[in-house]
């Protein structure tokens, strides 16, 4: 009998493979004695050459797949292990109280640690201290003979299982081993699920239990189209999976064949796919995914992991290579967007109670002008090099609109006065997000040249409901007609003035809303470059005009499974 | 001996990925080198020495070289710390 455990769909695909547990083994050490120091001292050196060994392989490793800014991240870890100080504490434990090397481990790190806490320095997530627990562990599981769950260290093709994925853990895997992944927490839009779903992972999250009930090696089925996990299957539930693998796998070639053509549908309307990037791997995705544009250019990569701020130079630097790399295709950039579940290092936010509902995006770069200008002079720098649109996050009124303009404004004014070059036909918008400019979307829409929706966030505040946190994510329900209604909205209002519409939320990319947001008459879709050709040959197959019975039933609906039910049978590619 | 003060206006202080770098550069060097804040003295070419200080933002800093190379090794600690954002 297999065991079923479910959870939320993450990231499309489906994947049979043996499980790889990433939890924490039993490295327990408890005060022991022994009459054999120079044994101990012995033991302890070798753990110290083996880690060393093992770190210097990681560290490599690090450096070729993600660049020396991770590898430095393992060389802290080294430094720790080569300090001549930190074995000579250890090794004078032994030596002094005969206890064995493993306890002395334990009590310098303890020692260590006790200090690193005490010093309230607002030490960037605790890295002194995470370093210390992870060189800790590494000499425990030498002393103890016991492995290191290490995604690195996998050789064969497997299934991730653990709590919880952290971004450092993502960008560790080696693709070639990385079947799937599992966890108990998270949500759809967690970063490591959002970053999945580029590298085309099967993902299934949220399902509570699965460190508890997998074993390292058992045979899982992930069906991330669905999200399900089925725990040591029968040989039945194998060969139906392998069915479904192989029809999805048979679409995903379908799709390749749309890669090069523009999205038109059947009766001749023209819709942008487009993509949303963070960084050049992504940029690379959605060039290589036939993207007509970038739709969403996250600007937080160059805030991330920094001790200090970028300079407008860096900044310029990097804007010019997206604005460049998509040869004249539109590029539309979004100023940083920090707060909320986005903290940085460097802009030290107050904690608060509410941080979706706080200090964030729009509102930082208002209060803090010294890290929004340079920013805009960097954009309008690079707007010579392409096509840029750039666009505030999280505009809430009318006035912060213009008050962010204005500082744009100030900003044009002064690099045109010093000769700098830029383009004539920067065209500038804002992110929608909150119900409140819905509501005004008639108001806005003279003053913009375009609305992009960041359905994430509009969703969770429409309902109130935090998208991370499994025991209300049921609320967030993007096909609920209220969301639609609200889409409607904006959209009619923004076509009144005759200006475009984008979505640049997870809502783009949903391949049950496309049919619906058609035929609405969104201009833009702007997603993960791995749902681009997805949703493109979707849209090919479909004729606006035909969709419009079906748009009208869907927002008068009065549930989002009324809505799932009106699409899947009025759209035959979408039947289950 | 050379001998100079610093005042590290990075926000996160010498936090881990600042520490790992300056001992790497101090570590190049023969000359010993040595780190003091609030009245302690660590060696600049030791990690634990270096974390266990817990230097934050705006802390004044001190940092001697004495050694056949102590010019340049200071010079070359002085020239990390900028590049890494700790001093202005």
């Amino acid at each position: 009998m297999s065991l079923l455990l479910n959870g939320l769909a993450a990231s499309n695909g489906i994947a049979i493979a043996p499980a790889y547990l990433l939890v924490g083994s039993d490295l327990s050490v408890q005060k022991q004695h022994t009459n054999d120091k120079d044994h101990e001292v012995t033991r302890l050196h070798d753990s110290f050459a083996f880690s060393r060994q093992e770190l210097r392989r990681i560290r490599d490793q690090a450096h070729e797949r993600l660049g020396q800014r991770a590898a430095t991240v393992v060389d802290t870890q080294l430094a720790m292990l080569g300090d001549p100080a930190l074995f000579a504490m250890m090794r004078q434990k032994i030596m002094q109280s005969g206890v064995t090397a493993e306890w002395a481990v334990k009590r310098t790190a303890d020692h260590y640690l006790t200090i690193f806490e005490k010093q309230n320095d607002n030490d960037y997530l605790q890295a002194r201290g995470t370093a210390m627990r992870d060189v800790t562990k590494r000499l425990l599981s030498h002393l103890l003979a016991v492995e290191l769950p290490d995604p690195q260290k996998l050789d064969h093709r497997a299934i991730i299982v653990a709590q919880n994925i952290t971004p450092t853990d993502t960008a560790q895997f080696d693709r070639r081993y990385v079947a799937g992944l599992v966890t108990d927490t998270g949500g759809r839009t967690s970063h490591f699920t959002i970053m999945s779903r580029t590298l085309s992972l099967p993902v299934v999250v949220g399902t509570k239990t699965a460190t508890a009930e997998i074993k390292n090696g058992d045979l899982l089925i992930v069906d991330g189209i669905h999200g399900k996990v089925l725990v040591r299957p029968t040989e039945d539930e194998v060969e139906r999976y392998r069915l479904l693998a192989g029809k999805f796998a048979r679409e995903q070639e379908a799709w390749g064949a749309v890669r090069n053509q523009q999205t038109i549908s059947a009766d001749g309307r023209h819709f942008e796919v487009a993509a949303n990037v963070g960084t050049l791997a992504d940029l690379e995705d959605a060039r290589k995914n036939g993207a007509e544009g970038i739709g969403l250019l996250r600007t937080e990569f160059l805030y991330m992991n920094q001790s200090r701020l970028p300079s407008e130079e860096e900044q310029f630097r990097a804007y010019k290579q997206f604005v460049a790399g998509m040869n004249e295709k539109q590029v539309v950039a979004r100023t940083l967007d920090v707060g909320g579940d986005k903290r940085l290092g460097m802009v030290p936010l107050p904690a608060e109670a509410n941080p979706y509902l706080g200090f964030r995006a729009i509102r930082v770069g208002l209060a803090r002008p010294e890290i929004l200008r340079p920013q805009l002079r960097a954009l309008l720098r690079a707007s010579v090099y392409g096509r840029l649109a750039i666009m505030f996050p999280m505009v809430a009124t009318l006035e912060e609109f213009h008050r962010a303009r204005a500082i744009l404004e100030e900003e044009r004014t002064r690099l045109s006065t010093a000769g700098v070059p830029l383009a004539q036909d920067i065209e500038l918008g804002m992110m929608l997000e909150i119900p409140a400019v819905a509501m005004m979307a008639d108001v806005f829409a003279p003053e913009v040249d375009f609305f992009s929706i960041g359905s994430n966030d509009l969703v969770q505040y429409l309902f109130a409901a935090d998208r991370g946190n499994p025991q209300v994510a049921y609320l967030y329900q993007e096909l609920h007609p209220a969301v639609l209604r609200t889409v409607k909205r904006v959209i009619d209002a923004a076509h009144a003035e005759g200006k475009w519409v984008g979505m640049c939320g997870e809502m783009a990319g949903n391949p049950l809303a496309a049919p619906l947001l058609m035929g609405m008459g969104l201009d833009e879709f702007s997603m993960s470059s791995n749902r681009i050709l997805q949703i493109r040959s979707l849209i090919k197959k479909l004729n606006t005009r035909q969709l419009q019975p079906l748009v009208h039933r869907a927002l008068n609906a009065r549930s989002a499974t009324e809505v799932t039910d009106l699409v899947r049978s009025a759209v035959q590619d979408l039947a289950d | 001996m050379e001998k100079r003060d610093f005042t590290i206006t990075a926000e996160t202080g010498i936090h881990a990925r600042p520490a790992t770098i300056l001992v790497q550069a101090a570590s190049k060097f023969a000359s010993d080198v040595t780190l003091s804040y609030e009245g302690k003295s660590v060696n600049l070419k030791s990690i634990m020495g270096v974390m266990s200080l817990g230097v934050g933002q705006n802390a004044n800093v001190t940092i001697t070289a004495s050694g056949d190379d102590e010019k340049e090794a200071l010079d070359a600690v002085a020239e990390t710390m900028k590049k890494e954002g700790l001093t202005d």
